[in-house]
């Protein structure tokens, strides 16, 4: 096993260059422009200038070269002379990932954002996952019970009902008309006591909810599916028949063999609580990673987009390799060699 | 057991959530929604309102411009003018005589050498200075002393109130800039991120996109009368400007909402629940018809390309009487009440403000049956009876460009239809704002390079003084493959009259004079049906709460130009 996942960690790494060069070449080719967003009174010389001194005209070669050097050299040894406060030589003229859009490094922003991003999206995510694995295997076990008829009503709304809308509905019904919640979410909050605590949990509840919503649908459906299957599989009539009880078959035979397909499916799902939720954080106004993203994209910001992106990408290939180890454990009938 | 264990908990749940609501507010606080995310808090590395009007609250320039277009002193003691010897006789040159009263929120006396630095800092020739062309013409900036700058210019300049007036260009602090010239502009994220500045409020927090608070500034130079009224500024980003309104007008939970670019019902429902109202300031914005100069058709060689000799016009729009009947068949009025509501009036002028310049020459009322008669009455017929008015052999068929907008679709349809009344056959087209705007050279569908036969957008000025505006069509300037397609000429306009009216402006000096000629020139490029003025926008669009006092909407500067000034209402 543990030759495995090295195996799988140093093939990830080739994977990971090709995805980084992809990335910055379509990015590339794209027909974006740092002073695209610029008023128009400002005379193209100008712009030329500030495309000039953001380095935007330089060869494709040379600003993917840079980047690399930025991303793969400079930040992990800024990295660590934070953390650690030991300066390497060359400190001072090691140049980090730069925004062209606020001229600051992108890390710090990335860093900046992702707590906002991990509790909105992180615990709708694991509020989700909570909520349903015993939907789902409750469901199945009672199939075309009413409660099974109205979960998969329900979590058929959540599933094909778009964030944008519901998150629209909330606002309107509970900070509009019952002002319960507030619909703009405050990022300079600092949860230090009771007080703020109940300000943080008020001001997470909306987008929390909505982000729940989808969750719980998309994961309670495959865990209905794959109990149904274990339910009508021979282990569980022998289990039946050796006269153990519901609950032991339930809990010890089928939920165990169900779970394991969701498990990979919770594991490769991590990736995109990283990304934020794109729409829902626009609308409550989160400002997180997923917005931080959408700007750059709309500015033309490139070593932003290249570097929030890539990120991304290392975060799915890491977690395929999670998931398929995973998978390894729960199951024993898969072996890696 | 157990169900009261849960109850308690649901109880427990519900009561920290509701039991905060009413908090204690011992902090006046004002709190700003930009739905766009201010990135930077310096605006010569940006040209984004958002980020201009963010450093606003901050940073402060020798003198702003008030909403109806006139000077408002900050950091100088009197507006130089020939009178008072502070514009010399030649124009080239303007001396201002600074304050020296004034403390930088650090505590440091300001002086001329900021305003000096703040020169050197943006015309730095490795810099990339958003503002450079504010600094075009100026020759140097000179320190007369602690307190007096003399700006030079390299020509006679009427209108001298560019450099360090408005807050596009704000004076930097020289301590803490020092170290940011050229190349390293960029790489001082720390100054850019919380500029020590003159105006009433201090950057407590800075995080990019997203939210920027402010404290009131102890250095104040009006500490002594109170102000700023507020002891904090909280100004976030993000969303949407519709939610952003919400905010504001329904929900209640922000004072002040920024450019709201939303249809006019939606904002009249949010506005009827009576928590703030929305204003509207008017600059220089108007959308306008550009009629393309030259031969725009796909099989021509030069295709829109502007000649030296006039050898390559339009196949039909060159002829005046066909320009002038597409003018009089539009109706500007139905547009501007139809389509934009409060934030747009009707208008037959291209210059529309300040109200002393705006020529009174002008109507324009509908009249299809006249622009009937006149093409009747020139000969241009419909003589194949496809319905459609042929000239010199060609079919009179349009092509007519605009970006991708609802309005602006709206606006092209009803055009569309009157034109069709008229006997000329409009084909509509529209591209993605980023593609039309965005000024690529290799991208057919630019506004500058106009394959089109005519287009439509919003042009406008951002100082009252209309000079460059104006000075855009003068013959020569076109956009052409040989400059990049970079030209400010769109139309491809060239008259003889027309640039000898401009050199007249380039050096005339005083308000009524100049008003004149801008007349005039305005009168030009109407008359001559050079383009098609339609309506005149408001620049910004706002709403704030009605506890919220002290809000001057400025269509001339930013926003925020009288934050000091706004204060909390006893409702």
């Amino acid at each position: 096993m543990g030759k495995y996942i090295v195996r799988r960690l140093l093939t990830a790494i080739p994977t990971i260059l090709v995805i980084s060069f992809i990335i910055f070449a379509i990015l590339e080719l794209s027909p974006s422009d740092p002073t695209g967003n610029l008023p128009l009174t400002i005379p193209p010389e100008v712009r030329a200038k500030i495309r000039e001194a953001l380095g935007a005209d330089d060869p494709f070669v040379v600003k993917y070269v840079k980047w690399l050097n930025q991303f793969f050299i400079a930040e992990p040894l800024n990295f660590i002379e934070t953390v650690t406060n030991i300066t390497f030589p060359g400190s001072e003229e090691r140049t980090r990932v730069i925004s062209w859009a606020t001229r600051g490094p992108v890390i710090d922003i990335i860093a900046e954002r992702l707590p906002q991003t991990l509790w909105v999206v992180g615990s709708s995510y694991i509020l989700g996952v909570l909520i349903a694995i015993p939907v789902g295997i409750y469901s199945a076990y009672r199939q075309y019970s009413i409660f099974d008829q109205v979960g998969t009503f329900l979590m058929m709304v959540g599933f094909s009902v778009p964030t944008f809308f519901t998150g629209l509905m909330f606002i309107i019904i509970f900070s509009v008309n019952l002002k319960w919640f507030p619909s703009v979410y405050d990022t300079t909050l600092v949860v230090t006591d009771i007080e703020t605590l109940q300000l943080q949990l008020r001001q997470m509840i909306m987008p929390v909810t909505v982000l729940t919503l989808y969750t719980t649908a998309q994961m309670s459906r495959y865990t209905r599916a794959s109990t149904l299957e274990n339910l009508q599989q021979d282990f569980i009539r022998t289990a039946r028949s050796k006269g153990l009880t519901e609950r032991v078959v339930v809990s010890r035979h089928v939920v165990r063999n169900s779970l394991i397909p969701v498990v990979t499916l919770i594991a490769l799902g991590i990736p995109g609580i990283f990304a934020g939720a794109l729409i829902t954080e626009q609308i409550f106004r989160v400002n997180g990673i997923g917005q931080y993203l959408i700007i750059a994209i709309q500015g033309g910001d490139l070593p932003t987009v290249q570097t929030v992106t890539f990120i991304f990408a290392v975060l799915v290939v890491l977690f395929n390799i999670v998931a398929d180890v995973l998978y390894g454990i729960l199951d024993p009938r898969v072996t890696y060699t | 057991m157990r169900v009261k264990l849960t109850l308690l908990a649901v109880l427990f749940i519900f009561s920290t959530l509701f039991g905060g609501a009413a908090m204690a507010q011992d902090m006046q606080e004002v709190t700003i929604l930009y739905w766009q995310a201010s990135s930077i808090l310096n605006p010569y590395l940006s040209g984004g309102t958002k980020d201009i009007d963010a450093s606003a609250i901050v940073l402060e320039p020798l003198a702003n411009w008030s909403p109806d277009g006139s000077l408002n002193l900050l950091l100088a003691t009197e507006i130089p003018t020939l009178e008072n010897g502070g514009i010399s006789e030649d124009l080239t040159s303007i001396t201002w005589n600074l304050r020296d009263d004034i403390l930088w929120s650090d505590g440091s006396p300001f002086t001329a050498d900021d305003v000096v630095f703040t020169w050197e800092y943006c015309t730095h020739p490795e810099a990339g200075c958003v503002q450079g062309d504010e600094f075009v013409g100026v020759v140097s900036v000179e320190a007369m002393g602690m307190h007096q700058v003399t700006v030079t210019f390299d020509a006679p300049k009427p209108n001298p109130f560019r450099p360090f007036v408005s807050h596009i260009q704000p004076i930097l602090q020289k301590a803490q800039f020092g170290e940011c010239l050229g190349a390293e502009m960029s790489a001082c994220s720390e100054q850019n991120f919380a500029p020590i500045g003159t105006g009433p409020f201090v950057v407590e927090d800075f995080r990019p996109n997203d939210v920027v608070t402010y404290v009131r500034n102890e250095n104040y130079r009006d500490a002594d009368m109170g102000k700023p009224h507020f002891d904090r500024v909280v100004f976030k980003g993000g969303g949407d400007a519709e939610s952003a309104a919400r905010a504001v007008l329904e929900t209640g939970e922000a004072d002040y909402a920024w450019n709201l670019q939303i249809s006019p019902a939606v904002l009249d429902s949010m506005e009827a629940a009576g928590n703030g109202q929305v204003v509207v300031a008017y600059g220089q914005a108007i959308e306008t018809i550009w009629i393309n100069g030259t031969d725009p058709s796909p099989d021509s060689p030069n295709r829109s390309v502007w000649m030296e000799d006039g050898s390559n016009p339009h196949p039909f729009l060159k002829n005046m009487t066909i320009r002038q009947a597409m003018s009089m068949a539009i109706d500007t009025n139905i547009i501007a009440e139809q389509l934009y509501g409060r934030s747009g009036r009707a208008t037959c002028n291209f210059i529309n403000s300040p109200a002393s310049n705006v020529s009174m020459n002008n109507t324009c009322d509908q009249d299809i049956a006249g622009a009937n008669a006149l093409l009747d009455e020139a000969g241009i017929v419909d003589s194949n009876g496809d319905g459609i008015r042929e000239y010199d052999g060609h079919e009179i068929r349009v092509q007519y460009q605009t970006s991708t907008n609802a309005v602006r679709q709206n606006t092209q349809a009803l055009i569309k239809q009157w034109w069709g009344q008229i006997g000329i056959e409009t084909e509509l087209r529209n591209i993605d704002a980023g593609v039309f705007f965005g000024g690529d050279p290799a991208s057919p569908d630019t506004y500058q390079k106009f394959f089109s036969d005519v287009e439509m957008y919003t042009t406008g000025s951002a100082s009252p003084d209309m000079e460059s505006l104006l000075s855009n069509n003068r013959c020569g300037q076109a956009p052409r493959p040989d400059n990049n397609w970079t030209g400010s000429n769109i139309i491809r306009f060239c008259n003889a009259d027309y640039d000898a009216a401009l050199d007249e402006l380039s050096s005339t000096a005083g308000a009524e004079a100049r008003a004149a000629i801008i007349i005039r020139l305005n009168d030009i490029l109407v008359q001559e049906y050079a383009l098609i003025p339609l309506v005149y926008r408001s620049s910004a669009s706002s709403a704030y709460a009605n506890s919220l006092g002290g809000v001057d909407i400025n269509g001339w500067d930013s926003e925020m130009w009288n934050i000091e000034d706004w204060h909390r209402l006893d409702m």
